[in-house]
């Protein structure tokens, strides 16, 4: 096991005070500090490698070549795809989804397919489905949460019905960025294929705090963003398996991406180059492979169970303030590390704002989930989320905030 | 508690927060418009009767924080009577106070909000309800039969 207070000393970030307190960030889920190692990595490259990718053959160019490439290698280990060429670079989980939406979702979905995602996605998984529905003539359908506060998951009685031949694609998250629902995306990526459906597997939240394999949950495409797993802004990943990527279309076209080029038209290099037109986030790419290196040193598992030790102490702690209403699964019950609740009298933004002046970063809003949160007759929720460096006196500190803050506008 | 959080939160906004004036759907209403806050989901709706060029009376409906909700509320207090003109330089005068934290005392109620211009991210909160209130001024006027409008 990690000594996770050593942890700590990794982040330069987590060492400040704010107004007047010691710093503590409870919005993970909104995005992750970034480790030594990480922050070294981006300027060890600018201060030495710096150079364009693939074009050049001086030696700078062939270092940075070697790095980004071998960041490519690094992430498709950490993921266990088959083939570093199964790893398409984007800015993030929003743009890789948008790149299957539209050329896999251009290429395949015609009118009287059905494309089935759920209930709980981000707006990044979710808008992009409606684009692709509206452009093909598809039908979108969505795979119903159960619950007044979606406690009870994904209806797994309604996706039997719901996953049909028409079914062409299935899109969903593997843990909710709201509930903090865990997924069985194994058994959903089993009864697509059964149906002969594509599955796109949102990774956002759960990349840098579980155990992921793709081979091993059987994913056609996963996507995920560097920032959110301790990487940099900026940078994400698409996985696709490589036989689906070796038929799928560009999504953008221009340098980098071209084989032969001629007035009348041009020719694609083979994946991952096709979909990765002009020049790339090399610095961040590589950083991320470092961001790889330094979770699997401290070891994924033992993330997750650091992780959901939070949670618990979070639930127990905060279910005994006055008038919480907690989403997601009930105390005891698995869920990620993050907690989002609503109080009928103070909303979360005040909340967030009184946090804020204890030193306590939380998130407040619709979480980009307003159907959701339409569904459950509320207009926005605080998220705490969690990650590696989080404590159990950090949740001590969370918890007094609160207790503050209804002190003040409720009088409790 | 802070002094910038204790100027934020001052009397007269919890007071408006904790009991809005003139909230819900108003019946008689014959120019309506809705304002949306979309980093935050923060909405608000408001309902004129406009008599002549006069506002003969106002509410507002909607959900969000307490700045929000107390800022809409003491607007619908402070719009009453009034003609668009005269709204509009209130809220110039009201956009002044949370952006610069400078209130002229004879500008009443409305230097309650001067708080808000150390928190940038909130001045959208307190300006949503005035701008559905020119943007309810400056729509066409509703149908005689409002009420399936409002619903």
């Amino acid at each position: 096991m990690p000594s996770w207070k050593n942890v700590r000393a990794d982040f330069p970030i987590l060492h400040q005070q704010v107004h007047g307190k010691p710093l503590v960030y409870l919005d993970n889920g909104a995005t992750a500090q970034k480790p030594r190692a990480v922050i070294d990595a981006l300027v060890h490259y600018y201060e030495r490698d710096n150079s364009n990718v693939h074009r050049g053959l001086h030696a700078l160019s062939m270092r940075a070549t070697d790095a980004y490439e071998g960041a490519r290698a690094r992430i498709a280990k950490f993921i266990n795809a088959a083939d570093p060429a199964e790893i398409i670079f984007t800015r993030g989980t929003t743009e890789s989804i948008n790149l299957v939406a539209r050329s896999w979702g251009q290429a395949h979905l015609k009118p009287g397919d059905v494309v089935l995602t759920t209930e709980i996605e981000h707006h990044s998984n979710l808008v992009p489905w409606q684009q692709a529905a509206r452009a093909s003539g598809a039908t979108l359908k969505y795979l119903p949460v159960l619950g007044a506060d979606g406690e009870g998951g994904l209806d797994l009685a309604a996706l039997d019905q719901l996953l049909t031949p028409q079914v062409k694609l299935f899109a969903f998250t593997h843990i909710s960025n709201t509930l903090g629902t865990i997924i069985p995306a194994a058994e959903f990526c089993r009864r697509a294929r059964a149906v002969g459906a594509v599955t796109v597997i949102d990774a956002a939240q759960s990349i840098g705090h579980t155990p992921l394999d793709v081979q091993a949950l059987g994913a056609d495409f996963v996507a995920f963003s560097g920032h959110k797993m301790c990487g940099p802004t900026g940078i994400g990943v698409l996985y696709g398996r490589r036989a689906l990527l070796d038929k799928l279309a560009p999504d953008e076209t221009g340098g980098g991406m071209v084989v032969n080029v001629t007035y009348e038209g041009a020719t694609w290099k083979p994946t991952p180059e096709r979909f990765e037109a002009g020049t790339p986030n090399v610095a961040d790419a590589i950083a991320l492979g470092v961001a790889c290196d330094y979770l699997d040193a401290l070891g994924r598992e033992h993330i997750a169970a650091h992780d959901a030790v939070l949670a618990r102490v979070a639930m127990e702690k905060l279910s005994t303030l006055p008038g919480i209403r907690i989403i997601g699964p009930r105390v005891g019950a698995e869920r990620s590390g993050l907690v989002s609740f609503a109080f009928a009298d103070v909303h979360a933004h005040d909340i967030v704002t009184f946090a804020d002046e204890d030193g306590v970063a939380l998130r407040g809003g619709h979480h980009c989930n307003q159907p959701l949160m339409r569904k459950f007759g509320l207009t926005s929720t605080t998220r705490a989320s969690f990650y590696l460096y989080n404590t159990e006196e950090e949740i001590d500190r969370l918890v007094a905030a609160l207790r503050r803050t209804l002190t003040f506008f409720v009088g409790t | 508690m802070s002094a910038d959080l204790t100027e934020l939160y001052q009397q007269v906004i919890l007071d408006h927060n904790r009991r809005p004036r003139n909230r819900g759907k108003l019946p008689t209403a014959n120019r309506v418009a809705h304002g949306d806050n979309p980093t935050c989901g923060d909405q608000c709706s408001v309902y004129l009767r406009m008599d002549g060029a006069r506002i003969a009376e106002i509410s507002f409906d909607g959900s969000g924080c307490a700045i929000s909700q107390a800022s809409a509320s003491l607007m619908t207090t402070q719009a009453k009577g009034k003609t668009g003109p005269e709204v509009q330089a209130l809220y110039k005068h009201f956009h002044d106070i949370v952006t610069t934290g400078n209130a002229p005392e004879e500008i009443s109620d409305l230097a309650a909000f001067a708080g808000v211009h150390s928190f940038p991210a909130r001045i959208k909160c307190a300006t949503l309800g005035w701008h559905a209130a020119l943007e309810a001024l400056k729509s066409d006027p509703l149908p005689t039969t409002t009420e399936s409008h409002l619903d």
